[in-house]
């Protein structure tokens, strides 16, 4: 028995010594693609947030920099609660957000069963795609002002920016999803007697679901900036207003303040899209 | 009687070019009903375009494959494949995998779930109906899709390799498996494969493949009786079927090599 060689790397060859393997205590962290704690990855993605308030902080506050061309984070905060209090900046939010659901969820309706389309039949990608391509370059804030002759500058004009700044690019990306659908498993599909209305409604689209929902989701954080372009101009209200409206003022305190609260807004959407994502199409991310 | 009939089949590709490869030379073949066939042959001989061929995923250039009399224009329900690579659907469990078929020829949820349960029960997966293909090993999950194939109860029953990617121990597990639910529900298996020992252990005749452009070389009967037990892979019968085989194949291989 004691004379058979060890095969297991593992455990060293001799030892006298009871043999409790001993785990790598420390893990060097710095070395590439070294997974870090969920712990120390919270610590460090805020740490950075405070860094950077700190340094802002020190240049505002110190006196380095004008209070006219950038306000410290003390003046910020007081600014938003005035923007809460007085100029009833909640209104604002609510139809900034509902400015971006609305043009998205158009854009979504629309583009969605067009990417599939192009995704499943080749001729219809060979009708569209060139005529997508070409206008998904077509930097959506271009088209604003036409957009205000035709639409004036109502919600219909707003609603009409996000629309065309998602509706190419979700068709285009939901069209190469659907179009690299695994090959094999519409084969095998084919050989369990499934018809083409079988092999899109139950193969192509459960299986491009997951990467479909990711494309929305990313679209959604660019609809977020359109949106903010289509209110700088022609608008009495929204988030864009506001900042415009305080640039009049030289109040750089509520400037800031409106783009964090665009920064959050964008990151809690994003956070809701993902879990539920996640929960939808547990398969994908087993 | 014979069921399946490839009269005259060969295929030659077209590169984007225009420059043609011949995969397969003219074949004729018969398969009789209920008999288990393997194809054995070196990698990249055509064997896999053979079974492409009769599962109606890929044509002939020229020739036809009948099956009862009819020729087979593309893909169906009659004819089981199982693929050397993992081609469950993600998305659906076990069991959802396994009624895929019979939903799409839209049997009743009480019927689909009763097949479901004999099948997994069959290939023993009880207790897995309700997991994701991904959460099974591969050699379960190509029990499910031996049993995803047969719950829809073909004609024929087409492997391409099938337990190709499997460790040996595994392999060695589910042939045994295999042979014995052909046993028990006869069928007409078409079974290709590179290895030599699966190719006599499964089959009551054994195709050899030529190397490309592919071709039936010789045909080899393999006459042991069913059930098969595993102890026969040691007989001297056994062995001199191998030695055969393995002279056969060595020469293909060597011709593929010089290519």
């Amino acid at each position: 028995m004691s004379a058979t060689p060890v095969m297991h790397s593992s455990t060293p060859a001799v030892s006298a010594a009871p043999a409790t393997p001993q785990a790598p205590r420390r893990r060097r962290a710095l070395a590439p693609l070294e997974p870090v704690g969920a712990r120390a990855r919270w610590l460090l993605g805020v740490g950075f947030f405070v860094l950077f308030v700190a340094v802002w902080g020190f240049f505002t506050l110190g006196g380095f920099v004008s209070p006219t061309f950038l306000a410290s984070p003390v003046t910020m905060v007081k600014e938003a609660v005035l923007l809460f209090t007085e100029f009833n900046f909640s209104h604002d939010i609510g139809m900034t957000v509902w400015r971006v659901f609305g043009g998205f969820v158009l854009a979504t309706v629309v583009a969605v069963p067009l990417g599939i389309a192009m995704g499943t039949w080749k001729s219809v990608e060979a009708f569209f795609e060139p005529f997508v391509s070409f206008c998904r370059y077509l930097p959506a804030s271009a088209f604003i002002p036409l957009l205000i002759l035709w639409a004036g500058i109502g919600e219909t004009q707003k609603l009409l920016v996000i629309f065309i700044g998602s509706v190419f690019q979700i068709t285009l990306m939901v069209a190469v999803t659907v179009g690299s659908a695994r090959r094999d498993l519409v084969e095998a599909a084919y050989t369990l007697g499934a018809n083409s209305r079988g092999i899109v409604l139950r193969v192509l689209i459960p299986g491009a679901a997951p990467g479909i929902a990711e494309t929305l989701r990313l679209v959604l954080g660019w609809a977020w900036t359109y949106v903010i372009v289509a209110e700088l101009i022609g608008s009495s209200s929204g988030i864009g207003h506001m900042i415009t409206d305080s640039q009049a003022l030289l109040n750089t305190g509520q400037i800031i303040f409106g783009i964090i609260v665009i920064g959050v807004i964008g990151l809690i959407s994003d956070f809701a899209f993902k879990a539920l994502n996640r929960r939808l199409f547990a398969w994908s991310t087993l | 009687m014979n069921q399946l009939s490839i009269r005259g089949v060969s295929r030659t590709f077209t590169g984007t070019r225009g420059q043609t490869t011949q995969a397969l030379l003219p074949i004729d073949f018969e398969v009789r009903e209920n008999d288990f066939v393997t194809i054995l042959g070196p990698s990249g001989c055509g064997k896999s375009t053979l079974l492409r061929i009769v599962a109606g995923l890929d044509y002939p250039t020229e020739g036809r494959v009948l099956l009862d009399g009819q020729t087979v224009e593309g893909p169906g329900a009659d004819r089981g494949v199982v693929f050397q690579s993992y081609t469950l659907f993600p998305w659906l469990t076990i069991a959802q995998n396994i009624r895929f078929g019979l939903r799409e020829r839209g049997m009743s949820e009480a019927d689909q779930k009763e097949r479901s349960d004999f099948f997994i029960a069959k290939v023993g997966l009880r207790g897995f109906e309700n997991h994701f293909p991904k959460q099974l090993s591969g050699g379960m999950q190509q029990r499910t899709a031996i049993a995803r194939a047969l719950a829809n109860d073909p004609k024929m029953l087409l492997l391409d390799e099938p337990f190709g990617a499997l460790d040996n121990q595994t392999r060695v597990l589910m042939q045994e498996l295999l042979l014995g639910i052909w046993e028990s529900a006869r069928k007409t298996v078409l079974f290709v494969t590179h290895d030599i020992d699966e190719a006599i252990f499964m089959a009551n005749r054994v195709a050899v493949f030529s190397a490309r452009p592919g071709r039936i070389k010789t045909e080899i009967p393999v006459d042991f009786g069913h059930p098969r037990h595993y102890t026969i892979k040691t007989s001297p019968e056994f062995m001199d079927i191998k030695a055969r085989l393995t002279e056969e194949i060595r020469a293909e291989s060597m011709a593929a090599a010089e290519h």
